[in-house]
């Protein structure tokens, strides 16, 4: 009993250690959370913690949600997936609820006004700027199928407001049609080049 | 029940935020400030440049934001909640399928329709604050502070690539404490 507990105890507060001194999103989390549970804690091979960042990007949420969640279930059970979440989530739960009391005090003075609207652009320029990251590591595929998805799901959204759970099923199923004709393809030229060696 | 309605919603909203919290952006937008008119789309913007420089990951500081402008301490807490609460069931399952199969061939195929979706959406969010923040839309007219300082962020982010946001949002807001000063806005 009281070692499960320490267990459950050591993923909390790993968990939160690092996520309050993480700034920002997405893959930032990552190398910090193998350092803990692989290096330091050693409750985790190298190897099983890459397959868990490949199902982690697979499936949708918070990265750093979904990489505690199997680090937490790998090492605790259930529980120890809770454990670990909640490690992860409790310190932006509890500085941004914080920080939003101040917001709602200072947001109507003029000055705080006039530093959010620049912040704005700044902001504006910072999603912007992940769409080229984003966006790049497409390009470099060189398959005009993603264009295609890209393009029609921004204007499908920005001229036409169309509910984005449509355009995400549609994009999907899309894609798996898409991947299978890839498959296909792929199979038809390796049957091709052997008809050619013979 | 507005904190039931709020549950919902962010559930939905976790089910879908394919790729992280970015992608749950446009899908706030359009829940919560489209469809609900719960939020204003300023105020939106202003929830996401603050989640941006607060610690933790940016998708749960903005799901405790909206929670918590909409319903106080208990929408916040709900409103994270039930943005997390989908990945526990898709994460564990994509884990046993991985498990099973050693390979997630077909989430790949629905993987390669998606990604560049989200793209296209975020995209679609990152235009219309560009056009909110540059464009005053009562005095049909540029604003050239935020022009520059859009154009100065986006200079910096892809010649450095490992700049921290934070400094760029920061330096935004000097620039706009100037121009207050100044009487540039």
């Amino acid at each position: 009993m009281k070692k499960n507990f320490k267990l459950y105890f050591t993923l909390f507060s790993s968990a939160f250690y690092i996520s309050a001194f993480t700034i920002g999103g997405g893959l930032v989390i990552m190398p910090l959370l193998k350092k803990k549970f692989v290096d330091d804690l050693k409750l985790i091979e190298e190897n099983e913690m890459l397959d868990y960042m490949a199902v982690a990007q697979s499936a949708p949420g918070v990265i750093a949600v979904n990489t505690s969640i199997l680090i937490g279930y790998r090492i605790a059970g259930f529980l120890g997936a809770v454990a670990t979440v909640l490690g992860t989530i409790l310190p932006p739960l509890i500085i941004t609820s914080i920080i939003s009391v101040f917001y709602n005090a200072f947001k109507d003075n003029e000055i705080v006004a006039a530093v959010l609207k620049c912040m704005q652009s700044a902001v504006a320029a910072i999603i912007i700027n992940i769409v080229f990251d984003l966006g790049g590591k497409i390009a470099v595929q060189k398959k005009i199928f993603p264009f295609i998805i890209m393009a029609a799901a921004f204007i499908a959204v920005f001229f036409y407001n169309v509910k984005i759970i449509y355009i995400l099923l549609g994009a999907a199923a899309l894609g798996v049609v898409n991947y299978y004709i890839m498959i296909r393809k792929n199979n038809n030229s390796l049957n091709k080049e052997k008809e050619d060696g013979k | 029940m507005i904190i039931f309605e709020l549950f919902l919603i962010f559930f939905q909203i976790g089910l879908l935020s394919f790729g992280g919290g970015y992608a749950a952006v446009p899908l706030i937008e359009q829940h919560i400030i489209v469809d609900k008119g719960w939020l204003g789309f300023e105020e939106f913007i202003n929830l996401i440049t603050i989640a941006e420089m607060t610690p933790g990951p940016i998708g749960i500081n903005t799901a405790t934001f909206v929670g918590m402008q909409i319903g106080g301490i208990l929408g916040a807490v709900v409103a994270t909640t039930a943005y997390i609460l989908p990945s526990f069931f898709i994460v564990l399952a994509l884990a046993y399928l991985f498990n099973r199969y050693k390979s997630l061939n077909a989430v790949q195929g629905v993987l390669s329709g998606i990604r560049p979706c989200i793209v296209g959406l975020i995209a679609s969010v990152g235009l219309s604050i560009f056009i909110l923040s540059v464009y005053n839309e009562s005095a049909n007219s540029i604003n050239f502070v935020m022009l520059f300082i859009f154009l100065a962020s986006i200079a910096l982010l892809r010649m450095y690539k490992k700049i921290s946001p934070i400094l760029i949002i920061m330096g935004a807001g000097l620039i706009g404490l100037c121009a207050y000063y100044l009487h540039l806005i």
